[in-house]
């Protein structure tokens, strides 16, 4: 089946002033490559600062004009220009945005939904929209500040979901929502899906990402370290040391933190990101460390877990 | 010597007002980790605004260590950070500067949370969400303070950086003998940091 949507090779990066009038090429994503098939929900999983939400913002052609992306991305076979990026964004292409800042705060949620239509069917379809995510007719006529956390995430996935999209981007759209709210609104993505929609669900909760998703990405820093099939990652087989890490954070998994922070932009090196911090580090890791097969999985280490050495 | 909440009722002003919270009494203790559960929209957030003073309550009292919240002048001893901090942070303003608004932090705190001395000279908007919260943690971590309310403060963050920012919170939390309130969805979070939990549902 022809793909939704697919992503070659992206890389994206920022110019910046450095001292005086010197400027500065950030990178902050490369060489990521992702496919994503009617029906299927892709999860990329990695954590705060490691550019997914750039990821959605590069897709959706919103970088700010500071930015420069280099790489390819197909949208229903056809490359997906600056130009037609603005034409299929919000009806075939939509976001779930991660904070409610991205709701207008001066404007009820009832015409936010419809977008500004009045008629009568947008009416309904708004209603419809808020019902379907557990929200009654008055949440029509509340203001942003009025709702609380989750109800106000709830009101930007109807806002999405108002539309008939081909491939939903949802960045981060679970946290502040409780257990049973949050296995809800995955639920609904994995409708959408089940639908023929293609779904890019972008977060940070890797157990809560695994509950709907069929194929997962790990991120870091800036790169894909591991990409497997949801199955891999619930029998426990992980590839990729960062990934064994983030497991073992888990509350429920022992609550380890490994020391260090991820590197930022322009801060990591040639080889493996993960390299400084990983228990498995060797020499060779900081050498450029090629994405390569792994039964069935792709993966971004020289020793993996699972490969004898 | 504690932190109390008694009977507090409260409810937004505006035309759909109804009661958030009805006769709602809470108390924690300095040294104790209180974990408040409960679905979406029954309060938590609010419950944590009337601790720490952001609004008043229609009925009842805040008592902070025997004496009236409201009584309290300067630095809040009761500090919160919220769950959105892009909405907790002036964004016209330098970070430097807000957090110099509020007197010194010890650098050691700033570097605990790897917060880059760089950032300080950056906007809000220049920062991910979860460098953000790291550096609302550090802003609430001020000398005076004697109880934080955390809401919902790491469900953005990634997993390894969850677990050291309640590492560090926790290891805080004791040195400083701070009171804790912990509002989270994560059950498993619950369980694995707090001595008692609350659930604002029964």
């Amino acid at each position: 089946m022809e793909p939704i949507l697919q992503v070659k090779d992206l890389s994206i990066s920022f110019t910046q002033y450095g001292r005086g009038t010197r400027q500065v090429l950030l990178p902050v994503i490369q060489d990521l490559s992702l496919t994503i098939r009617p029906g299927q929900v892709v999860a990329v999983v990695g954590s705060s600062g490691s550019g997914k939400s750039l990821l959605a913002h590069g897709i959706l052609g919103i970088l700010p004009y500071n930015s420069h992306m280099a790489g390819e991305i197909t949208f229903l076979g056809q490359p997906l220009t600056p130009k037609r990026a603005e034409a299929v964004r919000g009806t075939e292409i939509v976001l779930v945005p991660q904070g409610v800042t991205y709701l207008d705060p001066l404007m009820k949620v009832g015409p936010q939904i419809r977008k500004g239509r009045r008629d009568q069917k947008a009416r309904q379809a708004s209603r419809t929209a808020l019902k379907r995510y557990g929200l009654g007719e008055e949440v029509e006529s509340l203001y942003p500040f009025e709702l609380s956390g989750g109800m106000a995430r709830r009101v930007l996935i109807a806002t999405a979901a108002a539309e008939t999209p081909k491939l939903v981007i949802a960045d981060e759209p679970t946290p502040g929502l409780d257990a049973r709210s949050a296995q809800r609104v995955l639920g609904h993505f994995r409708e959408l899906a089940d639908g023929g929609a293609g779904v890019l669900l972008i977060t940070h909760d890797l157990e809560l990402a695994l509950t709907i998703a069929d194929r997962v990405a790990v991120f870091y820093a800036g790169e894909t370290v591991e990409e497997a099939d949801a199955a891999d990652f619930t029998a426990g087989k992980l590839r990729h040391p960062y990934t064994r890490a983030l497991w073992n954070a888990l509350p429920q998994n022992g609550f380890v933190p490994i020391p260090g922070a991820q590197p930022g932009p322009g801060e990591v090196g040639k080889g493996c990101p993960f390299a400084p911090r990983c228990p498995k580090q060797r020499p060779e890791c900081l050498s450029p460390v090629s994405y390569r097969e792994l039964e069935g999985g792709l993966v971004r280490c020289l020793y993996p877990e699972g490969e004898m050495v | 010597m504690s932190l109390e909440a008694k009977q507090l009722t409260f409810g937004y002003r505006g035309k759909n007002r109804k009661r958030v919270l009805e006769s709602v009494d809470l108390t924690v203790a300095h040294g104790e980790r209180l974990g408040l559960a409960g679905p979406s929209g029954r309060g938590k957030t609010t419950l944590c605004k009337l601790l720490s003073g952001f609004e008043a309550p229609d009925g009842g009292t805040v008592l902070v260590d025997g004496k009236p919240l409201r009584d309290y002048r300067g630095i809040c001893p009761v500090q919160m950070i919220w769950q959105h901090p892009e909405t907790a942070v002036d964004p016209l303003m330098k970070l430097g500067d807000t957090l110099r608004e509020g007197g010194p932090v010890e650098e050691e705190l700033l570097e605990a949370l790897h917060i880059q001395p760089a950032w300080l000279e950056r906007y809000p908007a220049e920062l991910s969400g979860g460098e953000l919260q790291r550096f609302c943690i550090a802003r609430a971590l001020r000398p005076g303070v004697q109880y934080l309310l955390c809401d919902e403060i790491t469900a953005m963050l990634d997993l390894i950086t969850q677990a050291q920012i309640w590492t560090f919170l926790l290891e805080q939390v004791e040195r400083r003998d701070l009171g804790l309130v912990i509002v989270s969805h994560n059950a498993p979070l619950l369980e694995r940091l707090c001595t008692r939990i609350q659930d604002l549902d029964k």
